[in-house]
């Protein structure tokens, strides 16, 4: 009885959680996968996936991703394969039927941070730092509200009492975020291919990053929906040809 | 048209038509099946709609060889089809954007027939075999949406299966018995998968029923009135078949660039976040299908002579469609086509502007103005059928009728000509 009570009030809209404090808009980004001709930019997705590895990765896991899908942001399988080396994941069991260590292969998942999620918020003071492979497509505003939370952190206004262990963010339902802000100072990370960190730089690289990850065919459905269309226009205007000639003779 | 000819593939055929007479019931279908000439393209919706089932059929069966309906496991199989299969991401997309295309044909399919009068003698069955597609459809929808156990998938299942708790005393045992145990789990996916993949060959076989009565007096047509004889109609093959292929195509391209380029527009975020039984999403809202119906549903905000306003939201939601099985008895005007009456041709628009009023609610916190628009649209809803319908019928002094479908839409004197 008491859930039913609960869905019923839910269902009323009763029971929904405090009314979210107001948030600004989210201030729209240029992103290069935007629009009916848009890819990810390369040197985007490794500058982001750089900033994962050496930022993110701490926190947060991308599960959905193994070390093979790296080769889409433009590295070798040679480079693949050295990245998934560095990384230790487990195995087994191997004939002493024990689990055992051995380095990574591209055809691993890439793993996480904590082994579990209780691990994950022992180490974040209860808080759990959700998976990124799909955030982008989990929260309004995608990549936008991604850029925002990243580069949104500011000084409580005065008369805001944060709790413990929260901080403030302009673009957060609530203004409240357990996350730490990640990117703290422009250089943070040295980008290999020589681009000048800013924060802004770093936050927008990420963003790209993890819109390929929670959307990794995007450039394949962008190039194949302009064929099909055309394809689809073409047949229409044929077809529309043929229906004028063949209801000619009704008219 | 018998088939014709003296070789091996015909003779084949003719053995074989003998003793099972399908390339001749297929002929007579689309060759002698007489179709009013005046079709206009709001008649392309039928055919749009049986194409857009076949679709999400084939993708669905697809789909299904590679999805798992495990409370565990469903969330990351439906990620593995959109990042591992060959084409997932394809198939995916065309099946779960296909869903809201098939309501939108469908619902410009039923608003046509209500403007031109499709349900009246002798078409009864034929609309009340449509309402019951409708309703197999949003099951079966309801159904799909649940399948890859994100959160709105979760707590859509759980609300919705809740209603059935407002019947009074079995209530709680019917919700059981849907979720299969306590509460919405494994189960629950389990056996919605099932009905999931059950229903749509239902509703193929209502389909059957809704051609079958079809056929047996023809389309109505954009002036009602009854084809007088051959100069009135066209068969249906090529003239239609060339229309209805030239509308798909234009369909299909509006489809396209849902699929190809924005794929998440119609759904909801929250659905790509795994069902979490311990957090409610921050609102529960249905697909943009049934947000009218979910609007009606939360209109009820008081009790009524001591029955719950839960109760009498079910009900009316509920009843928003079953009022729509008795249409042909609610319309009294023996007048087909809206375009011959001045009055209901208003009165048809404001329920249009009505039922999109409900949807915008449907979408929204039910707070504020929000509560007063839902409650006035669900009040307009039920009396534009149960109160204008009938009255108009008897009050309104429809425009004379043209004398036959040929005089009214060929060029003076071609009509008497006949054929083509």
């Amino acid at each position: 009885m008491p859930r039913f009570v609960f869905a019923l009030a839910t269902l009323l809209g009763l029971a929904g959680p405090a009314v979210a404090q107001e948030t600004p808009s989210l201030p729209h980004q240029q992103w290069s996968f935007q629009g009916v001709f848009g890819t990810y930019d390369q040197g985007a997705l490794q500058r982001g996936y750089q900033v994962y590895k050496e930022v993110c990765s701490a926190c947060h896991a991308v599960r959905h991703l193994s070390f093979r899908n790296l080769t889409e942001l433009g590295y070798s399988e040679e480079q693949v394969k050295g990245i998934a080396a560095q990384a230790q994941v487990t195995d087994g069991p191997n004939d002493q039927g024990e689990m055992y260590q051995r380095p990574g292969r591209p055809s691993d998942p890439i793993p996480g941070p904590f082994p579990n999620d209780q691990a994950a918020r022992a180490a974040n003071n209860g808080a759990l730092p959700p998976d990124q492979s799909l955030l982008v497509k989990q929260r309004d505003g995608g990549p936008d509200y991604i850029y925002a939370i990243l580069t949104g952190y500011k000084d409580p206004p005065a008369g805001v009492k944060m709790n413990p262990n929260m901080y403030y963010n302009e673009y957060f339902p609530g203004h409240q975020i357990a996350m730490p802000p990640p990117l703290t100072s422009d250089d943070q990370v040295k980008y290999a291919d020589g681009t000048k960190a800013t924060k802004e730089q770093m936050a927008h690289d990420v963003t790209t990053f993890l819109a390929w990850a929670a959307e990794p065919n995007l450039n394949e459905r962008h190039r194949m929906g302009a064929k099909v269309i055309l394809f689809l226009v073409i047949a229409a205007g044929i077809f529309y040809a043929a229906k004028r000639k063949i209801w000619a003779a009704l008219h | 048209m018998p088939v014709t000819g003296t070789g091996r593939t015909s003779r084949i055929i003719r053995w074989i038509d003998y003793r099972l007479p399908f390339v001749t019931q297929i002929e007579h279908e689309l060759y002698e099946y007489p179709t009013p000439r005046n079709l206009n393209y709001w008649w392309n919706f039928g055919s749009l709609a049986g194409i857009m089932l076949v679709i999400m059929i084939v993708s669905g069966v697809v789909l299904a060889m590679h999805y798992t309906p495990n409370a565990e496991m469903a969330f990351d199989s439906v990620e593995r089809i959109m990042r591992d299969v060959n084409y997932g991401w394809l198939i995916r997309y065309i099946h779960m954007n296909g869903a809201s295309m098939f309501f939108l044909i469908v619902y410009i399919h039923i608003f046509r027939g209500l403007y031109y009068g499709s349900y009246k003698y002798p078409r009864e069955l034929l609309w009340m075999l449509g309402v019951v597609i409708l309703l197999l459809m949003m099951a079966t929808a309801f159904m799909g949406y649940v399948l890859p156990w994100g959160q709105m998938s979760f707590w859509g299942a759980t609300v919705i299966t809740n209603l059935f708790s407002a019947i009074p005393v079995v209530g709680q045992k019917i919700v059981t018995l849907l979720w299969g145990g306590f509460t919405v789990g494994n189960p629950t996916l389990n056996r919605f998968f099932s009905l999931h993949y059950l229903l749509p060959f239902i509703i193929v076989a209502v389909v059957g029923l809704h051609l079958i009565a079809l056929h047996t007096h023809g389309s109505n047509n954009p002036l009602g009135i009854d084809s007088k004889g051959p100069q009135d109609s066209i068969p249906f093959h090529p003239y239609y078949t060339i229309k209805d292929t030239f509308g798909l195509m234009v369909f299909l391209i509006v489809y396209s660039i849902f699929v190809f380029y924005m794929p998440n527009a119609l759904g909801d975020a929250q659905n790509y976040i795994p069902a979490n039984p311990l957090q409610t999403p921050p609102e529960i809202v249905p697909e943009w299908y049934l947000l009218p119906f979910y609007a009606i549903l939360r209109s009820m905000t008081f009790n009524v002579l001591g029955i719950p306003s839960k109760l009498i939201g079910v009900m009316l939601m509920f009843s928003s469609i079953l009022v729509l099985f008795v249409v042909p008895w609610l319309d009294t005007s023996r007048v087909r086509s809206a375009t011959f009456r001045p009055i209901y041709k208003k009165v048809y628009w404001l329920l249009v502007i009505d039922v999109l009023a409900l949807g915008y609610v449907g979408a929204h916190r039910p707070e504020g103005i929000m509560v007063i628009i839902g409650q006035l649209g669900t009040f307009y809803y039920f009396l534009h059928f149960l109160v204008l319908m009938p009255l108009i019928g008897k009050l309104e002094r429809p425009r004379p009728l043209p004398t036959s479908i040929g005089a009214a839409v060929l060029p003076a004197g071609a009509g008497a000509a006949g054929g083509n």
